[in-house]
């Protein structure tokens, strides 16, 4: 397992080397640039501009100044299109907030979906199995630019409970409504997604065979059951994690919490080529770590996969 | 010991009722081996379900499981929850599925002693390896730790029933335990069953579709055909004459070693559609000797077989 571990980490870096270098020239493939505005700037400014962001070097030496910084001091260059702020300002504001309601999210996501689909499964065809299956549809459907804008009629303007948003360094008041409006569709997902599977285990002959064993439903859930039934939301939940720890554009903009979702979109927008390449790698980096997380966990569950590792 | 009386089994499908057990009654005794022999939707396998109060949920039961006098059918899940496995254990047909591919061999014996006797995590290993020895898994020590998918399929079954074996049970289902076996394993299973009643002297219920296994291993046979008792017989005096049509069928289909050129015999047709309660001898639509009452009257049981015919004049 240690080994697996320890191949699957050294595969990270070249994997990232080739990611970075792919980014790089398709970044410049597109049309305009950071500095393309509707009145060009006279080419004397140009050139001085693009000097003193290495533009004016051949897209190799770029590449490879970029590669070394970030090597070497761990420097990801300066923003195109925010003045003074490098990207590692940009990130280290920007990250931690939705690394803070994407994790939230996720703990909702969990705590709610995984006992509302087992919920579910239990009392398959009545009445909280359509009340659940209802619900998560309902909510799958229902899109968070909708939802988000009734949480803050409802909690700020109706009951003036939480404000309707910023970030305050993320007091509780201001995450709450970020991670409902995050993972509300996607609490739906594991919701069902638990359901279908819990169902399908319990119907499986290794069910049968405990509850000939005489032993009570309650253990044989607890015991037998669960295990199983979470494989398919731990395989959905690792990319979902990645995509609401790095936030989404809408909560960032709607709620005004300053996360990376809206430096992504902003950075696109004008081409900052130092943002999105930074994040992109983040992006990598997390989902690297986060699949990882997930196959050791499908190790540590099915000793199938177990087995297949060592 | 147990007695099975008027036994119904329906179940609620989409197209309608499916009669699957049609007034099935029969007795085990203590330390008897009895056979439920029939082919595939002869209702065999929903016997030994009902026993253990483990039918699907869209089903509807009439008639009397007496276990030692208790009606199991009127039993609460909590009093049938502690009469399974401690009192009737069950081997069900495909070792493949029927073990938890998430957990180990040892927590899966040792969970049975521990919530029914209250045995410590220690006293529970030493009732596993005991159990597993009885079953001859070879280096039962060092296999605790395994899980199922480690195990050949004959290995697999001796686990499946080593768990039945775990509390000792006096009775135990036996849901075709070779069927997903090949034929040498199958030999070696059916020799540890026949040892399991030497050893504890517990009664077994053997459901199948081999009357080859049945010879040798059962003293009675009660042979189903679309849910109903066609004949039941002492295992000896059902081979020597054997009193019902599809019984002569089933034989006949059974290879005989003594003579190799004997050729094989299929019974024609497949088993009945049981959407409706049969009005008529379910057999008659397959049978050589079938005549016209067949068709139109539902043969009882009577000195051990569902026939209108005089056995003499059957072919």
């Amino acid at each position: 397992m240690l080994n697996y571990t320890l191949r699957r980490l050294l595969m990270v870096l070249p994997t990232l080397l080739i990611l970075v270098i792919f980014a790089f020239y398709l970044m410049r493939l597109a049309p305009g640039g950071p500095f393309t505005s509707e009145r060009p700037l006279p080419p004397s400014v140009m050139a001085n501009v693009l000097e003193r962001y290495g533009m004016d070097e051949p897209l190799h030496v770029q590449l490879w100044t970029y590669v070394k910084n970030i090597v070497c001091c761990f420097d990801f260059g300066p923003s195109f299109s925010q003045k003074d702020r490098t990207v590692n300002d940009v990130i280290a504001q920007g990250f931690p907030v939705t690394l803070t309601y994407g994790f939230w999210s996720a703990v909702f996501v969990l705590v709610l979906g995984i006992p509302l689909g087992i919920i579910a499964a239990l009392r398959h065809n009545g009445f909280w199995d359509y009340t659940m299956t209802g619900l998560a549809i309902f909510s799958q459907i229902f899109p968070n630019f909708v939802l988000a804008p009734l949480l803050v009629l409802l909690f700020t303007l109706s009951w003036g409970l939480l404000p309707g948003g910023g970030w305050n360094g993320g007091q509780w008041q201001y995450v709450v409504m970020p991670a409902i409006a995050l993972g509300t569709s996607y609490m739906a997902s594991v919701a069902r997604l638990t359901r279908g599977s819990m169902l399908e285990v319990l119907n499986s002959p290794y069910i049968r065979t405990a509850r000939a064993k005489g032993l009570p439903e309650r253990t044989i859930i607890m015991r037998h059951a669960l295990k199983p039934a979470l494989l398919p939301t731990l395989t959905y939940m690792g990319p979902v994690f990645v995509y609401m720890i790095t936030g989404s554009v809408f909560v960032d903009v709607f709620f005004s919490t300053g996360g990376i979702g809206q430096d992504f979109i902003n950075g696109a927008y004008s081409r900052d080529y130092a943002i999105l390449l930074g994040l992109a790698i983040l992006y990598a980096v997390l989902t690297f770590a986060l699949t990882l997380m997930v196959d050791l966990l499908y190790a540590w569950i099915d000793p199938k996969v177990r087995a297949g590792l060592s | 010991m147990l007695s099975v009386r008027n036994l119904h089994i329906r179940f609620r499908t989409g197209d309608g009722m499916v009669h699957a057990v049609n007034d099935v009654s029969f007795d085990v005794g203590a330390s008897q081996h009895i056979a439920l022999v029939g082919e595939s939707g002869s209702g065999k396998s929903q016997i030994a379900l009902s026993i253990m109060g483990l039918l699907a949920k869209n089903a509807e039961v009439d008639g009397q499981i007496l276990w030692n006098g208790q009606d199991l059918l009127a039993t609460s899940q909590r009093e049938m929850n502690r009469i399974r496995a401690q009192e009737i254990g069950i081997i069900f047909q495909d070792p493949m599925s029927s073990l938890n591919p998430y957990m180990t061999i040892e927590r899966q014996l040792t969970e049975i002693v521990e919530h029914h006797e209250g045995m410590s995590r220690r006293d529970a290993r030493a009732r596993a390896l005991e159990v597993m020895d009885a079953v001859r898994i070879p280096d039962a020590k060092a296999r605790l730790r395994a899980y199922p998918h480690e195990f050949s399929g004959g290995m697999r079954q001796r686990i499946v029933i080593a768990m039945a074996l775990m509390c000792q049970p006096k009775l135990i289902l036996a849901d075709e335990p070779t069927t997903a076996l090949d034929v040498t394993v199958q030999a070696q299973i059916m020799q540890l069953l026949a040892d399991i009643r030497q050893d504890f002297g517990t009664s077994v219920v053997l459901i199948t579709h081999d009357l080859g296994v049945v010879a040798g291993f059962c003293e009675d046979v009660v042979v189903l055909y679309g849910g109903r008792i066609m004949e039941e017989a002492q295992t000896t005096a059902l081979f020597e004459q054997p009193g019902h049509p599809y019984t002569r069928g089933l034989l006949r289909a059974v290879p005989n070693i003594e003579d190799p050129s004997d050729a094989l015999t299929a019974i024609p047709g497949s088993p009945p559609s049981q959407h409706r309660f049969p009005q008529a001898c379910p057999f008659a639509p397959r049978c050589v000797d079938a005549v016209d009452t067949c068709r139109d009257t539902l043969p009882m049981l009577h000195k051990g077989r569902a026939c209108v015919r005089p056995v003499e004049e059957l072919t």
